[in-house]
């Protein structure tokens, strides 16, 4: 498996040295800024189709042929379903018969979140050249999978390159999905519960431990638990906005606690 | 409307791909976009970023539980417990053997399909 815990231990050192060597030769890089070094990095993000998060989501899409299949969609509608959870409501919606409108509204409110997880991986992505059209268009391949290994890998990659890193993924990732839901279309159907079961508990599980690992601030690390403990509790209490109330709500007790935190422990060390 | 797109799926075929696409691109990239021209903004270790960072993990980590808590397909019907059971025996394990992340996914797996067989 290629996903280490990045972020842990010895790798949280090296990815440090790298920043710091980064910054140092930031002259080589420049240097290098020419189509060679950006389709070399660009390669090294397709690569990122062997790691698990990658993997894993592609059983995911294998779940998702099966599911449109129950639905009674075609093959080829499924095949034009990309972004997961967001057309998982679509589709869900539509099969219940419900009107045009809400089903928009339905997928436009529950990709709200996508604002903070992109406003959040930008700061990683760009440097100052970078123009706002590319971040633009990069941003569509943004979903939870993504997200979390930008957040994870975006710091091991020169800055100039980030983003040519991060569409070689994406884009290899969309397009090996898109062609997972053609081919898996009406053979998955046949996964044992057992198994099926299993893949589903992969992302969860895979998402718990690679985001606690590859924590490197403790504001993460405490927005992980408020977020892990908020969202099936408002889910419950307000199903409606769960996720945003976990999220802005959570995240912003999380921050507000670590401030203190930090502020005590600059006191403490003076 | 709708009701004609579930009834009507074979003849208006278009239709369900304009809905698919409109409401998938447009709605879900709305967003997106706010989020580049707001993280355009936001300073690497600045306050706002540490907040931004705070509010998405906490996000993410919310979507993730309800997934354990509230599953579709085949898990829906095994027990609470078993699936938090897991997760959490997961995560211990993930912890007392140095953070390895292919534990932390391992052990969770091994133990929910051990109890789905068993049960």
């Amino acid at each position: 498996m290629s996903i280490e815990p990045a972020g842990h231990g010895i790798e949280a050192d090296n990815a440090l040295d790298r920043r710091f060597s980064g910054r140092n030769e930031a002259v080589p890089d420049e240097a290098h800024h020419d189509g060679r070094g950006r389709f070399y990095w660009f390669l090294i993000g397709m690569r990122g189709i062997f790691s698990l998060p990658a993997l894993i989501l592609m059983t995911s899409y294998l779940g998702f042929a099966a599911f449109a299949l129950d639905v009674g969609l075609t093959r080829s509608e499924a095949v034009f379903i990309w972004a997961l959870p967001a057309q998982m409501i679509l589709v869900g919606t539509m099969a219940g018969g419900a009107h045009l409108a809400a089903s928009f509204a339905a997928v436009t409110f529950s990709s709200i979140r996508m604002m903070p997880m992109v406003a959040s991986v930008v700061p990683d992505m760009r440097n100052d050249k970078t123009p706002t059209i590319v971040l633009l268009a990069l941003s569509h391949f943004i979903a939870i999978t993504s997200w979390v290994f930008a957040t994870q890998r975006l710091r091991h990659v020169p800055r100039p390159y980030r983003t040519s890193y991060f569409a070689g993924f994406a884009i290899t990732l969309t397009s090996i999905n898109t062609a997972i839901v053609g081919i898996g279309y009406g053979v998955v159907s046949a996964f044992p519960p057992v198994v099926a079961g299993a893949l589903f508990m992969l992302t969860p599980v895979y998402f718990i431990s690679s985001i606690w690992a590859s924590a490197r601030q403790p504001v993460v690390k405490i927005a992980f638990l408020f977020g892990i403990v908020l969202g099936p509790l408002f889910a419950v209490i307000e199903p409606q906005f769960d996720i945003l109330y976990a999220g802005i709500g959570g995240g912003t007790v999380a921050y507000a606690i670590d401030r203190v935190r930090r502020r005590r422990h600059a006191a403490g060390g003076v | 409307m709708a009701n004609e797109i579930a009834g009507n799926m074979e003849g208006e075929w278009w239709w369900t791909y304009l809905v698919i696409v409109v409401a998938g691109f447009v709605a879900t990239d709305f967003w997106r976009w706010l989020g580049v021209l707001a993280g355009n903004r936001l300073k690497e270790n600045s306050e706002a970023l540490y907040w931004v960072r705070a509010v998405a993990t906490a996000l993410v980590m919310a979507v993730t539980a309800k997934l354990i808590v509230f599953p579709t397909g085949s898990l829906a019907h095994s027990p609470l417990w078993l699936r938090l059971g897991a997760a959490g025996l997961g995560f211990a394990a993930f912890l007392l053997t140095g953070q390895r992340v292919i534990v932390g996914v391992t052990v969770p797996i091994i133990v929910l399909m051990a109890g789905l067989l068993l049960l």
